[in-house]
């Protein structure tokens, strides 16, 4: 496993390891204070939005609470014009890549399915059903293989694809096949999965005997396993892969071994399957909290703690105050985008229901606030 | 005068993909075997010898993979056409067809178009053994987000694809496998008409029939033997599944007041469900008889030697016309 970092904090690299330690010297004193306010931030804005879920303001939420060192870790690691293809968990990778915060709280609230522009943010929308988006980032990498956009050797040309997902994942054939794609194709590709321990009640046992990691052997993708709650060394590990697919050496799975500290959704309770002090273990090893003492043992002062401390209160304010001005969707986007082109059978039902609510006076009946629509996986 | 070639309905679709190629380097075609082989049908023969292989390449057997792969690439900009080698073995599938393929457009508001199209041998009548004569469309027509076709005969074949690939919404290409073998003109020079409507194949003031791929030419032959009894068949062929020209069958229906719903696929919750239901409601005032289906059983479809008691001929569709003109 690579690991960069100890629990304590303490940054060393060991021998076999050593690639992935030159990454980290190349970085600078900025880049470590943007992966800390980048962690809390996303920490910060993950306990506001439960709140707002817990308040009614949202159908559901999917914390990510303990997995943000292999997010931001990662989401550093990948270029700034390579595609990601996450799951529905990947909150701290969306910002580091720009997206709107609100347009996965829109989505969580039930205001639209996800709705953001991914051949702007590169950021794909969230996959609900496991493992799916898996076999679209090999499509879209092997696209790529076919636009002789790999390999060039010229950074303004080469481009590489992550796609991320989670341990219950791996057991889903799409996974499997996505794998073997990538494989036949030598697509310039990063199977990036978090293994968080748990799939809602499942335990990773459930899903495989092997460590993930080896999943790709067997299909020609080989893989190697990182300390998830190491934001350096999920940084440069997906960084030194992404690269090398980028240079045309085809994909890896990165597996970084991290925890799920939270519920899978607001609608779970794990208190119901799994010990706490399996959870106290995990919790001593918090990636932010590591990555603190690393940066206090280089001479950073509590002033920029504070001043992070701060904008998180900001932010948390903010995504707040954005919620409640959140608006209704109209009727008609119900209807708008079912298809590119029209098609009569949607124009039809579309323009009935627009007269039968004209007729009502608009909407008569709303579900309660805070009706939970259910949970997802 | 127009340029017009004999083709079979295979070579027709064969012509189509061809064009399609030449005219958009976007246009990718892939599926289990159809390579080097042309496929199992040898519809895409000699299309790895002009495009190459990256334009054309043989899948792994892992029906899932191609589809959820040829989302990314539409989604990278390429048109892929993805061959399913045989009705019965589209399920895998089914989850990135569904959930992904269909849903995709409206899941990002409109950023995301899916331009690919499936294109599924279907239907029996070959002797074949189970899972490759089965008749899924309406799975397919129920799924918001999806396009269904199917043609009858080649010109309509040539069309259909090149229209079906430059949809920018995701199509279901239903080949109609007993009939690659049939010939006909081919217009080379203009398109028929809409990817989505339907056509009259033959004038009637007795009875409409309504069908679509491979029930079409049982169609037209059940209306010369009515027609030597002195009874006119007006047959409609759909062409399109999802959505459906129901202003077409309206029109005729208005005229003949009788309808007779013919497919391969068993009846129950089925393209013919639709149709009776909405003509039911669109011309109840102009039927003179209930709508009649007429299609397979609600079974799994039969072992070789029962599939010409399963499949509706010529007769079966008489009995219909016997039965919807004693009312």
């Amino acid at each position: 496993m690579v690991q960069l970092l100890s629990v304590d904090g303490d940054f060393s690299v060991p021998k076999e390891h050593a690639v992935y330690g030159e990454l980290i010297r190349d970085l600078r004193e900025a880049d470590f204070l943007k992966f800390y306010r980048d962690m809390a931030r996303i920490r910060r804005f993950d306990h506001e939005a439960t709140a707002l879920q817990r308040q009614g303001q949202m159908g559901l939420w999917v914390p990510a609470i303990g997995q943000e060192g292999a997010q931001i870790g990662s989401g550093y690691g990948v270029g700034p014009n390579d595609h990601i293809f996450p799951s529905y968990r990947e909150h701290g990778v969306a910002i580091t890549h720009g997206v709107d915060l609100m347009s996965i709280v829109k989505m969580y609230r039930g205001v639209n399915h996800g709705g953001w522009n991914p051949h702007e943010t590169r950021f794909h929308l969230y996959a609900i059903v496991l493992g799916t988006q898996a076999l679209h980032a090999t499509g879209y990498a092997m696209g790529l293989n076919f636009e002789g956009r790999v390999g060039t050797g010229d950074p303004e040309n080469d481009l590489a694809v992550i796609t991320y997902f989670g341990d219950g994942a791996t057991a889903e054939g799409d996974v499997s096949e996505a794998l073997l794609f990538a494989s036949i194709n030598k697509t310039p590709q990063v199977f990036f999965c978090q293994n968080n321990q748990w799939a809602i009640s499942s335990p990773v046992g459930t899903q495989t005997t092997v460590p993930i990691y080896r999943r790709g052997e067997g299909f020609g993708v080989p893989g190697i396993r990182v300390d998830g709650n190491d934001v350096l060394a999920c940084y440069a590990v997906t960084k030194k892969h992404m690269d090398d697919a980028r240079g045309g050496l085809g994909p890896t799975l990165i597996e970084a071994l991290t925890y799920r500290i939270g519920a899978h959704t607001t609608s779970d309770d794990p208190s119901k399957y799994r010990d706490a002090d399996e959870v106290a273990h995990w919790e001593a090893r918090d990636p932010i909290s590591r990555f603190e003492k690393f940066l206090r043992k280089q001479g950073i002062g509590q002033d920029f703690f504070d001043e992070v401390a701060h904008a998180g209160d900001v932010i948390a304010a903010e995504v707040r105050e954005a919620t409640f001005a959140l608006t209704e969707p109209a009727l008609e986007n119900m209807f708008d985008h079912v298809y590119s082109e029209p098609h009569p059978l949607v124009e039809e039902q579309k323009a009935w229901l627009q007269k039968y609510e004209s007729e009502l006076g608009g909407h008569s009946s709303k579900p309660d606030d805070g009706v939970s629509y259910g949970g997802t996986r | 005068m127009s340029n017009s070639v004999e083709l079979s309905i295979a070579k027709a679709i064969n012509a189509g993909l061809a064009k399609s190629m030449r005219d958009n380097e976007k246009v990718l075609v892939f599926g289990e075997d159809v390579a080097r082989l042309g496929g199992v049908f040898r519809v895409t023969e000699g299309l790895l010898d002009e495009f190459g292989d990256k334009r054309i390449f043989n899948s792994p057997i892992a029906e899932s993979g191609i589809i959820g792969t040829a989302i990314g690439l539409a989604m990278r900009g390429f048109s892929p056409v993805a061959e399913i080698q045989f009705d019965g073995f589209i399920y895998p599938a089914f989850n990135q067809i569904v959930s992904q393929l269909a849903k995709l457009t409206n899941r990002s508001e409109g950023f995301l178009q899916m331009p690919v199209v499936i294109r599924v041998p279907y239907g029996g009548g070959i002797g074949a053994v189970e899972h490759h004569s089965e008749s899924p469309e309406a799975y397919f027509a129920h799924t918001a987000g999806l396009r269904v076709v199917s043609p009858s005969n080649a010109n309509d074949a040539y069309w259909m694809i090149q229209q079906a690939i430059e949809s920018r919404d995701p199509v279901m290409f239903f080949e109609p496998k007993r009939r690659y073998w049939q010939k006909g003109q081919v217009n080379l020079d203009e398109a028929p008409q809409p990817l989505h409507s339907a056509a009259t194949l033959r004038s009637g003031s007795d009875v409409t029939v309504v069908t679509y791929g491979p029930m079409v030419v049982t169609a037209l032959q059940a209306a010369e033997v009515a027609a030597t009894e002195g009874i006119n068949l007006e047959v409609i062929d759909i062409r399109s599944l999802s959505p459906i020209d129901f202003n077409h069958i309206v029109e005729s229906v208005k005229r003949t007041g009788r309808l007779i719903v013919a497919h391969e696929a068993g009846t129950f919750v089925s393209i013919s469900s639709e149709i009776a239901a909405k003509i039911a409601e669109l011309c109840f005032y102009h039927l003179e008889a209930p709508v009649i289906r007429v299609g397979g059983f609600d079974v799994p479809y039969p072992a070789a030697k029962l599939e010409e008691l399963y499949l509706p001929d010529a007769d079966r569709l008489m009995e219909a016309v016997d039965r919807v003109l004693a009312y």
